[in-house]
């Protein structure tokens, strides 16, 4: 990647500007935000890869019923992990690195408003996952208590590595206020003349919006986790019932914060989308305002229908009633969403490159990631549904062909204005075909599973669920190792692609096209003038 | 970046930082306000801290019989016997009635207990008042000891006319750690998160 910078660089030379330094020190104390939006995107990749060994380890156990290759104390790990890392460590990351390497060149901005907090940010998360991640080496092993980590699972009954947990998400959290502090900072301060809220990219507003629930919510878990290490280790009650505490409590706090992080982790795919789908219908995007609203309307409604995770805990009727509406209350924004997006395509002069490939199966497969989470919200049917595969079935719709595959999406739409080179298509179409394969695959027979009464979480099943199993499993591999190919694609791209054109796409819209290929690494130390037809697409 | 700049992302970072505090601050209160909506609810069974009875202000309802039935149990963990003398009883709203519950120490080490209670239905819990409980104290038991602990109760004569079956459980928890093997467990029983 670096070389390719630099001889981009080279040919765009211009005398006002120094390029990177070389070396280590060139990554560790940049403060470019291409540069850390490269490595938040490589570190998200790296733990994407590792996340994906997890969830094959669980694959492979759960291939066919009975124990084969791990102990379930070992399995409880597994899956633990394998939430904790790809939701912190995967997801979370690839949309801070797109917002860095994105937001400041959408907005004519030089860079991101506070440089040397946005190194902090990305340099404490490989420390956050090394403690994580190092637990699972140690003798008492990692954490075991689901990525939701209720107490007392995660207090009384946790393994001792548990305060290294504690103090990972502490500075994830830490990571990922400063990272939104520095986005809604740039986005509020930084544009250009001209480039009025009503005129940014949606992918813009769509993190604007989810940088704001970021910071509503991560210090509440940062309150959770910290109530959990007086528990542990200072002998306080807040979840202990022996001590006065109570231990549904943890779950309201955790799914305050939890409710709106589903929704982090999805606004801003709904911005990537939002870009990809004019650009290769070739047509501006439908209902521009209502998206704006709806993206804000589903942010407020995320604060307010988290007990739709708890109906089984038991609560008055009033709240469940409360908490099923709300929660259906949000097909609302969405679906406006989906309608737009469909609206946007209609009639429209579409083309299937990749990018659009992916864009296209996020809408068709969150939407049914959308509508088995719609099946969840009724109260009386999630006494049957919940804690059994339909759960992990609903929630990996709207998280793999959702949130992953618009990253997917943007790092093929947005790859040759980073390095200056296309992929090449056939090669990203096959691996686009092997994921949708893999995907569905995967996760479609998890819902048959789940209904005829498989629950989620066990290294062992009752033998009429091993058909589908097997075929989730098969699934699982194809989906995993299609990644591993998709790393191929890009590397191939960043060192033998064919030279990209600055506009890259027919239809691309927007300040970064109007940027050579690659972006030199200083853009827009001028701000730039906003003609209509490089405001939003 | 001109000094005009930089001075307006200190207002924008200054903002954030205030809501950033203002969420951890908030966290934290959810504590407290759990607390208070659990008690006006009657959310999680809370069923309230000793009631003071004054006979003469009382009406028996003679004409209506309630079944209050009890249920112990222990925590994982926790080795104690635990048993009341009858698994419930039938009572005239606004009578005072006594049930006796029993533990004993089946270990051979000194242990300290604390009974949490818990009612459902959730609309009795209001209705639903203790005079006398072993829950608002720990118990103490040296080795093999056993002890005999009276309840006192009235279902308050308000009770809806609905509820004809009130389920009164108590879960047993090992504190001895948690209280460091002493004997001063009010501050448990009524701490911030508190209420027997």
């Amino acid at each position: 990647m670096s070389e390719v910078v630099e001889a981009g660089h080279a040919t765009h030379d211009d005398h006002h500007d120094h390029g990177p330094d070389k070396g280590l020190a060139r990554w560790l104390f940049t403060t470019n935000h291409k540069d850390i939006g490269t490595l938040y995107l490589w570190f998200s990749f790296t733990m994407f890869l590792i996340g994906g060994v997890l969830a094959l380890v669980i694959r492979a156990e759960l291939f066919q019923p009975g124990l084969q290759f791990v102990n379930p104390e070992f399995f409880n790990q597994m899956t633990t992990n394998h939430g904790l890392i790809m939701v912190f460590g995967a997801i979370m990351p690839a949309f801070v690195g797109l917002a860095n390497w994105l937001v400041p060149m959408m907005v004519g901005a030089p860079d991101m408003a506070l440089p040397r907090m946005n190194n902090l940010s990305f340099w404490i998360l490989p420390f956050a996952f090394a403690m994580l991640i190092s637990t699972l080496f140690m003798e008492a092993g990692g954490p075991n208590f689901g990525w939701t980590f209720y107490a007392p699972l995660s207090t009384t009954y946790a393994p001792e590595t548990v305060t290294y947990f504690i103090f990972g998400v502490h500075l994830m959290g830490a990571s990922s206020i400063m990272g939104s502090i520095n986005i809604i900072a740039t986005i509020l301060n930084m544009r250009a003349p001209g480039m009025t809220l009503m005129k940014m990219p949606l992918f813009v507003w769509t993190w604007l919006i989810t940088a704001y629930l970021l910071l509503a919510v991560m210090p509440v878990l940062a309150g959770a986790v910290t109530m959990m290490l007086f528990d542990i280790h200072f002998g306080t009650s807040f979840f202990n019932a022996a001590g006065g505490g109570d231990p549904v409590m943890f779950q309201h706090i955790f799914w305050f914060f939890g409710h709106p992080e589903v929704y982090i982790m999805i606004l801003p795919a709904f911005g990537v989308v939002s870009q990809i789908i004019p650009t290769f219908s070739r047509k501006p995007l439908f209902g521009y305002d209502s998206m704006v609203y709806a993206t804000a309307s589903i942010a407020f409604l995320s604060f307010i229908v988290w007990a739709h995770h708890m109906f089984t805990v038991g609560m008055p009727l009033a709240g469940q009633l409360f908490f099923m509406y709300a929660t259906m209350l949000i097909a609302v924004p969405t679906g406006v969403k989906v309608f737009n997006w469909v609206s946007t395509m209609w009639q429209g002069a579409m083309t299937f490159e990749t990018p659009m490939l992916f864009a296209i199966a996020f809408v068709i497969l969150f939407t049914i990631g959308g509508f088995s989470g719609l099946m969840l919200a009724i109260t009386p049917a999630d006494y049957q549904y919940h804690d059994t595969y339909f759960v992990v079935a609903h929630f990996h719709y709207v998280l793999v062909p959702g949130a992953l595959f618009s990253i997917i999406a943007a790092v093929y739409y947005w790859l040759p204005k980073w390095c200056g080179r296309m992929y090449d298509e056939s090669l990203g179409k096959l691996h686009f075909w092997l994921s949708f394969i893999g995907v569905n695959v995967t996760f479609f027979p998890q819902h048959f599973s789940g209904l005829a009464g498989m629950p989620r979480r066990i290294p062992d099943y009752a033998l009429q669920f091993a058909d589908f199993n097997m075929l989730s499993s098969i699934g699982a591999f194809i989906f995993g190792f299609s990644q591993v190919f998709f790393l191929y694609v890009v590397i191939k791209a960043i060192r033998s692609g064919k030279p990209a054109t600055d506009r890259v796409w027919e239809g691309a819209h927007g300040l970064e096209w109007t940027l050579p290929s690659p972006a030199p690494y200083h853009s827009f130390t001028h701000p730039p003038k906003i003609t209509d037809a490089e405001a939003h697409s | 970046m001109s000094a005009n700049g930089t001075s307006t992302h200190g207002r924008t970072v200054r903002k954030l930082v205030f809501l950033v505090v203002g969420m951890f601050a908030f966290g934290w209160a959810l504590i407290p306000l759990y607390d208070l909506l659990c008690e006006i609810t009657g959310l999680g069974g809370d069923t309230g801290g000793q009631y003071t009875y004054d006979p003469a202000d009382t009406r028996v309802d003679r004409s209506r019989l309630v079944k209050v039935n009890f249920i112990t149990n222990t925590n994982a963990g926790m080795t104690w016997d635990f048993w009341s003398d009858k698994g419930g009883m039938r009572v005239h709203p606004g009578e005072l009635n006594e049930a006796i519950f029993y533990v004993k120490n089946t270990t051979d080490k000194r242990m300290v207990g604390q009974a949490v209670p818990s009612v459902v239905p959730l609309t009795a819990t209001d209705y639903f008042h203790k005079t006398e409980c072993f829950c608002f104290n720990s118990q103490v038991l040296e080795p093999g000891e056993e002890m005999e602990m009276p309840m006192r109760f009235i279902v308050d004569s308000d009770l809806p006319p609905n509820v004809q079956s009130i389920s009164l459980s108590y879960a047993l928890f090992d504190i001895t750690q948690l209280s460091g093997g002493q004997t001063q467990l009010e501050a448990a029983g009524h701490g911030s998160a508190g209420g027997n």
